[in-house]
């Protein structure tokens, strides 16, 4: 673009900057109080404040005001996930052409992809959106910035071939259960995407394991490959682990699985992105790599010699690259919310992340992937660390006095 | 002149004692909603998620309950005065103890498909928390007639739970209620599904809770003044 390009485009886009801002100030009175659209003030308040950064000032004591307020946080974590959506919806055009033995060029296979992953997106936004105005108006507080990344979590986790009725009650399910009966955004002591998945898993297993993972909407002439498995990594890998695919095929994220979860790769993009900007906190991150590798070699060291196909031989670093788990640990076990808050409390959290997950992958079948469960556990267990390492702290420091 | 006032205060008396006055009607009312057993005072809460996978053993286990709770505390009532207070639990036990096994043996004679669905819950109402507290809290201290109606008062204030939580359950989880499809066939062509998850009991506990969350919002007896 020229240097002249651009003073073109300033002005256009300060002049458009503009009218949005007219034409919210001239509706803004109707939203008031006493105004016509009392009620739907939330909506309207949630539309504001996303395009603009508040103008409220705090009313009572000193506050350190920074420039990134919820919804420019929450903005960060979109921008974060986008390499692992991008990646995603090429991979289920990858797959779906490759089950079929189909040569298409890249384009074509991500254009597949986002076709077949958009209306989940948009499904899961409009439904959570939607139960999040009604609670908003309902209780007449704001409209919580949360859902912005709970809509796209909740896509990712999913198989593409989940029927679209079913995102949308899960996407009902974790915000009413998961939220709103807790009293809404920052409530929440579990991730909410993650209990949409678990209440999927569990609600309608047959939609989400087995051989769901690619989609095989019929195509024109050509009829499945023989070498076509529904199998994914996990559940070859409690069988045979020498029969899993390639460390760079998982590494890359060529592999079937959930929408957002197969690369690895997009998800430490993802974390460098998080890290960098301060948003996600790198100990959570790194403890649960490093809980998983610890617990991968722990096992390996256990392993049964006479079994060489064993599980519990597979080299511990495959646990990084195998279904969601980098997924989980990236975006998921950071969730501020539902996380531990402490500095110790934090390592602890993700080491048990990562030992949890391996224990569940390689002793329990019924639940190929363990980084889900053992997320929500953690969440559940999450206070209770804090709790006990700020104990700990007031007694060492009382021993020291 | 004495015996004229002791006369009017024995029919103050039998009106105050009428059988269902207004207090009387109170204890049966109350734990309806007010002091639910299960949803206020958390009580009785394994058997509610573990028989309301289904409407009609639900129904039986309420009606178990009731009778149970009724006669218990009727009979606890009958003899609080002669009970020495050091074993009155064993007492207790061997009165709520009976009734179960009268209430098992009928189901076994009568229903004996549902009573082979309850299995050991039938026999577990004797360890129902809303049994043993009923006796301990209203029983041992008030006389055999609102004793008894507290009795059925609490079984009931179970049983609505029971059976609401069954009765979504049924529905959600394989799509019928009593046991008769009530989903029909069209709507499963287009793809509908039964909800695995309200077949396991953690369903139930979900259920509640949302009971409980619409009861709190609706009564403002029950919110806490903190």
């Amino acid at each position: 673009m020229k240097d002249s390009d651009l003073d073109n485009v300033q002005p256009l886009l300060s002049f458009s900057v503009k009218i949005a801002q007219n034409l919210i100030k001239s509706v803004k009175p109707h939203f008031g109080k006493g105004g016509r659209f009392e009620k739907f003030h939330p909506a309207f308040d949630a539309l504001e404040t996303f395009l603009f950064v508040p103008a409220h000032t705090t009313a009572s004591g000193v506050h350190i005001r920074d420039a990134i307020d919820l919804k420019r946080t929450m903005f960060t974590v979109i921008i974060a996930l986008v390499p692992t959506l991008l990646f995603g919806m090429w991979n289920v055009g990858y797959q779906h052409h490759l089950a079929y033995g189909v040569q298409v060029s890249m384009m074509d296979n991500f254009l597949f992809g986002f076709w077949k992953v958009l209306p989940i997106i948009v499904v899961s936004y409009t439904v959570g959106l939607g139960v999040e105005f009604i609670f908003a108006i309902i209780r007449n507080h704001q409209v919580s910035e949360g859902y912005l990344v709970t809509g796209l979590l909740i896509p990712l986790t999913m198989p593409v071939t989940i029927p679209l009725w079913m995102v949308a009650l899960a996407a009902i399910f974790c915000t009413v259960l998961g939220k709103e009966i807790f009293g809404g955004t920052g409530m929440n002591f579990m991730n909410p995407a993650l209990l949409a998945r678990a209440f999927l898993f569990f609600a309608f297993p047959a939609y989400m394991s087995g051989d769901i993972w690619t989609d095989l909407s019929p195509e024109t002439g050509h009829s499945l490959v023989d070498a076509y498995s529904g199998a994914t990594n996990l559940v070859a890998f409690d069988t045979d682990f020498t029969k899993m695919g390639s460390v760079s095929d998982m590494f890359w994220g060529f592999e079937q699985g959930s929408i957002g979860e197969t690369s690895t790769f997009a998800c430490l993009i993802g974390a460098f992105i998080l890290i960098v900007t301060g948003i996600g906190s790198w100990q959570i991150i790194v403890s649960c790599f490093v809980g998983a590798l610890l617990m991968g070699l722990v096992l390996n060291g256990l392993a049964p010699v006479d079994i060489p196909t064993h599980p519990m031989h597979t080299p511990a670093y495959y646990h990084w690259l195998m279904g969601g788990f980098a997924f989980g640990a990236v975006y998921m076990a950071t969730d501020p919310v539902s996380a531990a808050h402490t500095e110790v409390g934090k390592w602890i959290y993700g080491l048990l992340i990562g030992i949890f997950t391996v224990i569940l992958r390689v002793f329990n079948p019924a639940y190929p992937e363990g980084v889900m469960l053992s997320i929500l556990l953690m969440n559940v267990f999450a206070p209770l660390i804090d709790h006990i390492v700020i104990e700990q702290h007031i007694k060492n420091r009382k021993k020291r006095a | 002149m004495s015996t004229e006032t002791s006369a009017s205060l024995a029919t103050q008396e039998t009106k105050k004692e009428g059988l269902l006055s207004k207090k009387n009607i109170q204890i049966l009312r109350d734990p309806l909603d007010d002091t639910n057993p299960v949803t206020v005072q958390i009580l009785g809460v394994c058997s509610a998620l573990a028989v309301t996978v289904q409407v009609k053993p639900a129904l039986i286990m309420a009606l178990g309950v009731t009778v149970v709770t009724a006669f218990s505390n009727l009979i606890i009532s009958l003899i609080r005065n002669s009970i020495p207070n050091r074993i009155r639990i064993i007492v207790q036990l061997i009165v709520v103890a009976m009734l179960v096994t009268i209430v098992d043996q009928v189901l076994k004679a009568y229903l004996f498909d549902v009573s082979k669905k309850l299995s050991v819950f039938v026999g577990l109402i004797i360890t129902n928390c809303i049994v043993m507290g009923r006796l301990e809290a209203f029983a041992l201290a008030q006389k055999p007639w609102p004793s008894f109606l507290d009795g059925i008062g609490n079984g009931l204030g179970y049983g609505i739970i029971l059976v609401v939580v069954a009765f979504v359950r049924e529905l959600l989880g394989s799509g019928s209620v009593f046991g008769i499809k009530v989903v029909p066939q069209w709507l499963y062509d287009m793809g509908y599904v039964n909800n695995g998850l309200m077949m396991l009991p953690p369903a139930a506990l979900f259920l509640i809770g949302i009971y409980i969350w619409w009861q709190r919002s609706r009564n403002k007896n029950l919110i806490n003044a903190s």
